[in-house]
């Protein structure tokens, strides 16, 4: 019997990733379940950049609409609304009352669903307004930037119903069960394990399918399939919106490890950082996005506990750097010839051409 | 009942102005069905413009354009494809990192509603079709290759595949044999003369042994107006068109003639 080295390498990953409790300390793990949360959002970016050719600067307001709509209610776990109850930080900014669209919130099944649909609905609507009036390119990129950077501002300007600057934080169960431990912290990795995996076949199966060649051939040559007698318009659309939907999950999954969300997580600089994981992984390949992300944050980490105020320049250095160098990002680099590293080349040096006219 | 049978596509005093300069001027022009036209001009005549302002991708100043009895004007331009019109582009619009076969497969799709396409099968009828007209333009032997990848001649070749692919009752195409040699030419003429009868073609082009080849019946455009139509013996009879035109293509490109 032969097996092909990817199925090895497949089986061998998967492994790993549902035992990592047991051979990575707990330290490492909540790392490991941090980023790979993460990477849920980074194939969204794959889906959307990669195959679609749209590429977003302001993934990280997704990723807060989902990590907020969980944190929402883990504030109010617990909590005897009836009794005029409130989350601290509404204490402390002197709110009279429970504003009305946090309590909802306080019914767990409303916050997860929340978590897919609001990020998903509001990615899918934004985009159909933009698309259908045909901007796109570079336009786009600085419309999703400057979305960015309202949605941070408007999450620190309202302090009293937001938590402002600090974000959602100090919250310790869910559905009645302590997260705080180590034991959960090992459901937490695991939920988030099984999560990835699952997103990574569903996209897989969804690129497999008429609708991911129909997205290339979107990508590709947007008149041309015009011309076609299609509308283009739906496949962006519903790329967007289900990179919206992934932001999401991975925004609350994120939330449940690092016991935070913020403004900070969710803004310009982080929405870019997000960008350059897939650029760096590679985004035509659907696990070169997981390996991206895990491989930059891991860095990151390293890197900005020892020199805090390098890492931007080394973001930076390594964004110019993939781009420039590997345009199929690390992934590329294990399909030689196969065609994704030569067609970025060809797409990168068209589009060029193209701007020039 | 009639001997002549009712146009395809009427274009109704057409006039398209683009800030001031007229691209076109009052044109004119019917088209028979499951027949052939040949739009020949020099550069800038307006012949892509004519093209672009049937499929709706420039929108007429003033004039009417009826395909198949109704006015299609003002359509969207992916319901003037589904009424039945297809165009091919003058620089190559094949999807370049799509294979071959996938081109054909998006350009066949008979039900083309967006929410249709979550499934990774492909009716058995629009993959045989592919093959069919995969077979008509020589292709077979780059089935599975990325357009990108293409030599320029092939590209050509499967562009037309794929408006033919659409199954439009009118194509469009737009200088099909630029940058082909000789050889390469004649086989495209070949090719367009055996989708004639399934659909009405006009044909932009500039090499006059590929119109020759082709000898279909010719509209001459000059400077946004028609300045003779006829057959092919008719318009190399024409002195005007002769000054304007013939002439000084032939010099232009000794090597097609
Ligand atoms: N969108 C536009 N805006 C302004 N002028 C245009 C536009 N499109 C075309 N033109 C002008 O209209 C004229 C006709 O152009 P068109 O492309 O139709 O010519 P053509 O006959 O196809 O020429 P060629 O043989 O070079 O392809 C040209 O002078 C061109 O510059
Ligand atoms: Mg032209």
């Amino acid at each position: 019997m032969t097996f092909q080295k990817k199925y090895i390498f497949a089986a061998a990953a998967i492994l790993f990733g549902a035992l990592a409790p047991f051979i990575i300390n707990p330290y490492e793990l909540s790392l490991l379940g941090r980023f790979l949360a993460l990477s849920i959002l980074a194939m969204g970016i794959m889906l959307t950049w990669g195959e679609a050719g749209i590429l977003s600067l302001g993934q990280g307001v997704f990723f807060g609409l989902g990590g907020y709509a969980l944190a929402m209610h883990l504030k109010l776990e617990g909590l005897n609304l009836a009794n005029g109850d409130m989350p601290d930080f509404m204490v402390w900014s002197g709110v009279s009352a429970l504003p009305g669209f946090w309590y909802p919130f306080a019914n767990p099944y409303f916050s997860l669903a929340c978590v897919v649909i609001v990020p998903g609905a509001f990615a899918a609507a934004f985009s159909w307004l933009v698309f259908r009036r045909r901007v796109g390119g570079v336009y786009f990129a600085l419309i999703t930037q400057a979305l960015a950077l309202a949605f941070s501002t408007l999450l620190i300007s309202q302090q009293a119903y937001t938590g402002g600057f600090n974000g959602l934080t100090d919250y310790s169960t869910m559905f009645g069960i302590d997260i705080t431990t180590e034991y959960a912290a090992r459901y937490i990795y695991w939920i988030t394990f099984l999560f990835v995996v699952a997103v990574y076949f569903f996209l897989r199966w969804l690129l497999a399918s008429r609708y991911g060649v129909m997205l290339r051939a979107t990508r590709d040559g947007e008149n041309r399939v015009r011309f076609l007698g299609h509308d283009p318009v739906p496949y962006k659309v519903v790329a967007f919106g289900i990179a919206g939907a992934l932001a999401g999950i991975g925004g609350a999954l994120f939330t449940l490890h690092a016991g935070v969300v913020s403004p900070a997580l969710v803004g310009v600089v982080p929405s870019i950082e997000m960008v350059v994981w897939v650029a760096v992984g590679g985004r035509n390949i659907l696990w070169g996005a997981i390996a991206g992300t895990l491989l930059v944050n891991f860095a990151k980490d390293q890197i900005s506990s020892a020199f805090p105020s390098l890492w931007l320049y080394g973001l930076g250095a390594l964004f110019i750097l993939a781009v420039s160098f590997l345009p199929a990002g690390i992934a590329g680099l294990f399909r030689p010839g196969s065609g994704e590293e030569r067609v970025m080349r060809r797409i990168l040096s068209r589009r060029k051409l193209s701007t020039a006219e | 009942m009639n001997a002549i049978p009712a146009p395809i596509l009427m274009m109704e005093n057409v006039t398209v102005d683009f800030d001031g300069f007229k691209a076109l001027t009052d044109v004119s022009l019917n088209l028979t069905p499951g027949d052939l036209r040949i739009l020949i001009g020099p550069n800038g005549a307006g012949k892509s413009t004519l093209c672009d302002t049937i499929i709706g991708r420039v929108r007429p100043t003033s004039g009417k354009i009826i395909f198949k009895d109704q006015v299609i004007t003002n359509l969207p331009e992916q319901e003037i494809v589904r009424r039945g019109i297809c165009r091919k582009f003058q620089t190559p619009g094949v999807l370049p990192t799509l294979t071959v076969f996938e081109n054909l497969l998006v350009a066949g799709r008979k039900n083309r509603a967006w929410y249709r396409s979550f499934t990774t099968k492909t009716p058995p009828a629009e993959t045989a079709r592919a093959e069919e007209i995969l077979t008509q333009i020589g292709l077979e032997d780059r089935r599975n290759i990325i357009a990108a990848d293409l030599a320029h001649g092939e590209k050509q070749w499967l562009e037309i595949g794929m408006v033919v692919a659409t199954d439009a009752d009118l194509l469009l195409l737009d200088e099909p044999t630029a940058g082909m040699g000789p050889t390469d030419t004649q086989r495209t003429a070949q090719l367009i003369l055996s989708l004639l009868g399934r659909h009405a073609v006009l044909v932009i082009d500039h090499d006059m042994s590929f119109v020759e080849a082709l000898n279909g019946y010719v509209t001459v455009l000059h400077q946004g107006q028609i300045l003779a139509e006829g057959t092919v013996a008719e318009i190399r009879a024409d002195a005007q068109v002769t000054a304007v035109y013939l002439g000084r293509a032939e010099d232009a490109e000794p090597a097609h003639a």
